[in-house]
């Protein structure tokens, strides 16, 4: 699929994507020939089949916050070798190639941005860097993200697009899922909520971590889900895996989605869904405070 | 043992061990005088061994961490516990026989006790699917936990597993939301939890049941996020398989490099050899090792306890800051 890998030039940024150099593009889904402009006016999705393109991390900012406005946090936190890990290419190599292909230190953004007015605490995965693997500095980035959304009592929204942990960081990236799922388990305690959006493809470490702790988990149309790899599974099962395996709509019939949710009503969807998780303000309910409505309802019936 | 049921760099020791116990039959039987000879074999079976195994190679440790005479989960709860009442299913949808669990007495201690069980026998291996656990292994290792906690009994993990089970099933049934749940719900269980990786821990098969207060691995087990055979296979493509050792030394998964990494609290040493070679020994020590966390534990708080585990947990990685960005 050479033909949409290269980068579009002029943008902000030297991030890449599926976006082809010319005016017309190839749909990865139904092959159509499509105008350029016209599906970035559609947040590239096509226009037939509704084939959603792989987008970068800016693109979720511009798509989902006001304003397409994000305060960026950790911005330079980067991943050291602890392993001195022995690969054809040395990590650190691999490291500076995605920094200058990125312009980022690692495969998270995050921030607090507003969400129809709401603030909120918000991290955006980017798989142009390594694929958006998780180390220890996307972890780290994800557990300050956590973190930012207890101290300052805001919803947590994190938009997923990973391969799973970074084998070169070793055992420091799997646990990298504990840490992230222990904060989550505060947050949850705390009744701050927290949605995902899984995008195009969320597997492995990172699926089987904050990706499916979300109050509310939504997934763009087509995506790839799940924990094993395809090849793997093929190479132990010994026969082929059926159409549609661990897709976005595999995921929702299984029940482990609670929503596909076009690109284009992401944020519309999130902002509702929060009108009913936090309630018109910004922030989030006291919980505690419905609590105690809810006893004195009962103890009135009672009498 | 078995026909090939030792490994290639074990067998040298296995020979010399063999022709000792010839010659004593021998001299038993002859009435020959042989003593003397036996004595300086045993001499030079003993610096072989020494040799062989102090300075195994990473590989050589994954090998013995796979060896087909290792204790499994089941040999240490029989031997380290009385009366365990193994408990089943998940309540959801099926038993994982990939993962064992129950009441037992450890010491004087009623805990909750679980371990991935890969199985002796071919018959075993396939029920239990060597010891890849589908999504229900993990919730009914959750459930269990759960139980326990209810009843302020503490909680002993043993991780055995050459990983979490990648089938069409295991995906249907929801295998990461499995796997992510446990590492969320264990994470305020309000009852000491003690892991012990006790032979292989690979990757979220591990994980998934391996949040707790103490985390403390076997001399010749391997911790990693991945299996070297799967790390290989990315680096190295086809020629994969013959280059799994170079991918063991460069995930650094032996014991003593998960202490350096800051992951693993203790190492328990394992009888010359490797567990296998003394299956009853290797129990003991780990049980020492179990009830000695036990004990200090069970002397804090829950919050104390919480707060420890949380700490733990939240250090765990490597970076830096870079202004430049």
């Amino acid at each position: 699929m050479e033909w949409f890998r290269k980068a579009r030039a002029g943008l902000a940024r030297q991030e890449k994507r599926e976006i082809p150099d010319g005016l017309w593009t190839k749909c990865g889904g139904c092959g159509e020939i499509i105008y350029a402009r016209e599906l970035e006016r559609r947040s590239w999705v096509c226009p037939s089949c509704e084939f959603h393109f792989r987008i970068g991390h800016q693109d979720y900012i511009r798509l989902i916050l006001d304003d397409g406005a994000l305060e960026e946090y950790d911005r330079g936190l980067v991943s050291q070798d602890p392993l001195q890990f022995k690969d054809k290419k040395k990590y650190p190599e691999r490291i500076t190639a995605a920094q200058q292909k990125t312009g980022l230190a690692d495969a998270v953004v995050c921030g607090i941005g507003k969400i129809e007015q709401r603030p909120v605490s918000f991290s955006v995965m980017e798989f142009a860097f390594v694929g958006g693997s998780m180390g220890s500095v996307v972890g780290e980035k994800i557990a300050r993200s956590i973190e930012r959304a207890m101290t300052r009592r805001i919803p947590l929204v994190i938009v997923c697009c990973s391969g799973g942990a970074r084998m070169q960081e070793g055992i420091l990236s799997l646990m990298q899922m504990a840490k992230t799922s222990y904060l989550l388990a505060e947050l949850a305690e705390m009744h701050i909520p927290y949605i995902t959006v899984l995008t195009n493809p969320t597997t492995a470490g990172v699926m089987a971590s904050y990706a499916s702790l979300g109050d509310v988990i939504v997934a763009e149309p087509g995506a790839q889900l799940g924990f094993a790899g395809p090849r793997v599974i093929r190479e132990t099962i010994r026969q082929e895996l059926p159409p549609g395996f661990q897709s976005s709509e595999f995921f929702l019939e299984h029940g482990f989605l609670d929503r596909i949710v076009k690109r284009t009503e992401l944020k519309s969807t999130i902002a509702n869904l929060f009108q009913f998780l936090c309630g018109p303000t910004s922030g989030v309910n006291d919980p505690e405070g419905l609590r105690v409505k809810h006893q004195e309802l009962e103890t009135d019936t009672a009498e | 043992m078995g026909p090939g049921a030792y490994l290639e760099f074990e067998k040298p020791v296995l020979e010399l061990e063999a022709r000792i116990k010839d010659m004593q039959a021998f001299a038993n039987d002859e009435n020959v005088e042989l003593t003397k000879e036996i004595v300086l074999l045993e001499r030079k079976l003993e610096k072989l061994k020494r040799e062989t195994f102090s300075s195994l190679t990473r590989w050589q440790r994954v090998q013995l961490a796979r060896h087909p005479m290792r204790p499994y989960s089941r040999d240490y709860i029989e031997r380290m516990t009385t009366g365990f009442i193994s408990l089943h299913g998940d309540r959801a949808f099926g038993d994982d026989r990939a993962l064992i669990g129950g009441p037992a007495i450890l010491g004087d201690w009623p805990v909750m006790i679980l371990g991935q069980q890969k199985g002796r026998t071919t018959k075993e291996k396939l029920a239990n699917s060597f010891g890849m656990c589908h999504p229900e292994g993990y919730r009914k290792a959750m459930r269990l936990m759960r139980l326990a906690a209810r009843f302020g009994r503490p909680i002993v993990i043993l991780i055995d597993t050459p990983g979490a089970f990648p089938g069409i099933g295991a995906e249907e049934r929801g295998q990461a939301e499995a796997i992510a749940r446990n590492l969320r719900d264990m994470a305020l269980l309000p009852v000491p939890v003690v892991i012990a990786i006790i032979g292989e821990g690979a990757s979220g098969g591990a994980l998934g049941i391996g949040v707790g207060d103490r985390i403390v691995m076997m001399e010749n087990a391997w911790y990693s996020v991945i299996s070297p055979e799967g790390c290989a296979a990315i680096l190295w493509r086809e020629a994969g398989a013959q280059n799994a050792p170079r991918a063991a030394e460069s995930l650094k998964l032996a014991a003593d490099d998960l202490i350096d990494l800051g992951i693993v609290d203790q190492i328990i040493p394992e009888p010359l050899g490797g567990a296998h070679r003394d299956a009853a020994e290797a129990a003991s020590v780990l049980k020492a090792v179990l009830l000695d966390a036990l004990v200090e534990l069970s002397s804090l708080t829950v919050e104390e306890l919480i707060a420890r585990r949380r700490t733990k947990f939240r250090q765990m990685g490597v970076y830096a800051e870079d202004d430049t960005f």
